[in-house]
């Protein structure tokens, strides 16, 4: 998809895989057969520009034809380069400026108490964003124990490290202080994702805070934690290294 | 205007479940009657106008109706990129509720002069924006914007408006009132401008001229055929609108006019488009934008 778009951001698709995959396939209560079943888990991918990761998961799990990840990102796609929501079936939100989404699962969450569970995947980098704070700060007032928050850290923004451009350390120290049960979790590891995610909540009366350690450019090695892979579209050579490095982990 | 919107807004909870208020820590006085009978669908976001916004937008993803309200530029310009994004892009019910639009903070300085919402919330696709001119337009425009579905932009005065209305007007929504007839110019209102501008219709009658009020209380979908056929009829338009002369009202009715190749003599009644320092009371900062009266004296000497 990315490289037949010449589309960027696949640093930050491969970081967040694995826990699309875990959510979509052993967590959310979703129907692809009802995508609009108004008693679903609620799931907002607030990091919008892995959209090439929510869609790919969402046309394994059946709600649309993985022929239509072919025009991902292309003249006339609905599958835009951020997470659009328009005449997709599967997604509950569009995204793509930062710092959003947090906020929109908070209302999620309120509208969804004792009927469903709002969930929200951040970046590191869109908890530079004040307003990720202003709905870190309101879930636990409001004792949102239905809203799941993921930080997807795999500690590369835009222009460097996290911990070059703004760190947000002592980040799970943070999360705690605001309220939230907060648990770390190697966010590669699809066994551990699961167990964090099941028996939710954490805890009765706290919005729960998933802090994902994860790597971008996940399993392909010329990718893995460079910050090039944000912007650089793996090139026709690459691309075919990178699926046999990929086949080969999975 | 707010207490006939609270009271307005309470009668449609009771009759609506799907109806929330969501406010930015800003409402004492007004919101309580909501919280007190609707605790449950009522909620004090504190001083956090980007979160109440979205929040509004989730719970309206999930079938809600929902009311943001807060004063001045809280509820538009500080959280303008949630309104387009979220609000808007989702076709959301979220109703934004600005109260003191215009100079109704006036004294409060610069940064309570709500004076660009209209033109930064007209420009929104899908966004329904709405400036009623009285308590009564209040009551029945608090009404059409929680009817229909998607966006809406409410701007409201303060507290004290007089009536124009004496009984409830043959309200719709996109429809200009017309709340005074006339044939020598047409003076276009939006919001709380509606009771001066017809004080100085009565005072243009003494001089003579027969001026037509319209209140625009709808400002879009703007009512493209009363802005066409007060420029056949009257030949000249004045707009009044307590925002800048760019962008809000004004701008709406002179793009209508341009649209239609209607050339007559036009003026906007507003703000100046440069930087003010001005400081003052609702009064004196609307005397800053220059005199109703005389504006449409020079407007018909163009004529």
């Amino acid at each position: 998809m990315v490289n037949r778009a010449v589309a960027p951001h696949i640093g930050g698709c491969l970081s967040v895989a694995d826990i699309l995959a875990v959510l979509y396939g052993r967590v959310l209560r979703v129907d692809p057969a009802q995508p609009d079943w108004p008693e679903r888990d609620r799931m907002v991918l607030s990091k919008g520009h892995a959209a090439a990761a929510l869609y790919a998961v969402l046309a394994e799990r059946g709600f649309f034809p993985a022929e239509w990840l072919e025009t991902y990102s292309l003249d006339g796609t609905r599958l835009a380069g951020h997470v659009t929501h328009y005449g997709v079936p599967g997604v509950d939100f569009s995204s793509g400026s930062l710092g959003h989404g947090l906020s929109v699962a908070c209302g999620m969450a309120l509208a969804g108490r004792g009927v469903f569970r709002a969930f929200a995947v951040l970046s590191d980098g869109e908890c530079d964003e004040g307003s990720t704070w202003e709905a870190a700060l309101f879930a636990p007032h409001h004792k949102l124990d239905n809203l799941i928050a993921i930080v997807d850290y795999n500690k590369i923004q835009s222009f460097g490290t996290v911990a070059e451009v703004l760190d947000l350390e002592p980040f799970a120290d943070k999360w705690r202080a605001f309220g939230w049960s907060t648990h770390e979790v190697d966010g590669h590891d699809t066994e551990a994702l699961q167990r964090v995610l099941s028996g939710l909540p954490r805890e009765p009366g706290k919005p729960t805070a998933i802090i994902a350690h994860t790597v971008k450019g996940k399993g392909v090695s010329f990718m893995e934690n460079k910050l090039l892979y944000h912007y650089r579209t793996p090139n026709d050579e690459a691309f075919a290294q990178a699926l046999a490095e990929l086949g080969e982990r999975s | 205007m707010r207490t006939a919107f609270i009271e307005t807004l309470c009668e449609l909870a009771a009759e609506d479940q799907r109806i929330w208020l969501l406010c930015g820590d800003l409402g004492f006085s007004v919101l309580e009657r909501f919280a007190e009978r609707f605790p449950q669908r009522y909620v004090n976001v504190g001083v956090a106008e980007q979160n109440m916004t979205g929040i509004a937008a989730g719970l309206a993803r999930c079938g809600k109706i929902v009311f943001t309200y807060s004063i001045a530029n809280f509820p538009t310009i500080r959280c303008l990129e949630q309104i387009r994004n979220d609000v808007c892009y989702h076709e959301a019910s979220v109703k934004i509720v600005s109260v003191g639009g215009g100079y109704a903070y006036g004294s409060q300085g610069y940064t309570h002069h709500g004076v660009e919402d209209l033109a930064m919330l007209r420009v929104l696709p899908g966004m329904t924006v709405v400036a009623p001119g009285d308590p009564a337009e209040t009551r029945l425009v608090t009404r059409a914007i929680a009817a229909q579905p998607g966006p809406g932009y409410l701007r409201l005065g303060k507290a004290g408006e007089p009536t124009v209305h004496e009984s409830p007007p043959a309200f719709e929504m996109g429809r200009a009132l017309t709340v005074r007839d006339g044939t020598d110019v047409t003076l276009i209102s939006t919001g709380g401008m509606l009771k001066s501008v017809c004080t100085a219709a009565d005072k243009l009658a003494e001089q003579g001229i027969q001026a037509r009020v319209l209140s625009m209380h709808t400002l879009k979908p703007l009512d493209a055929a009363a802005v066409r056929a007060a420029a056949e009829q009257t030949g000249a338009i004045l707009t009044v609108e307590e925002h800048r002369r760019t962008g809000g009202l004004g701008s709406a009715v002179a793009e209508t006019l341009a649209d239609a190749g209607i050339g007559i003599p036009f003026a906007r009644w507003g703000a100046p488009d440069d930087l003010q320092h001005d400081v003052g009371g609702q009064d004196f900062m609307r005397s800053t934008c220059g005199n109703l009266v005389q504006t449409v004296g020079e407007l018909l000497r163009r004529k």
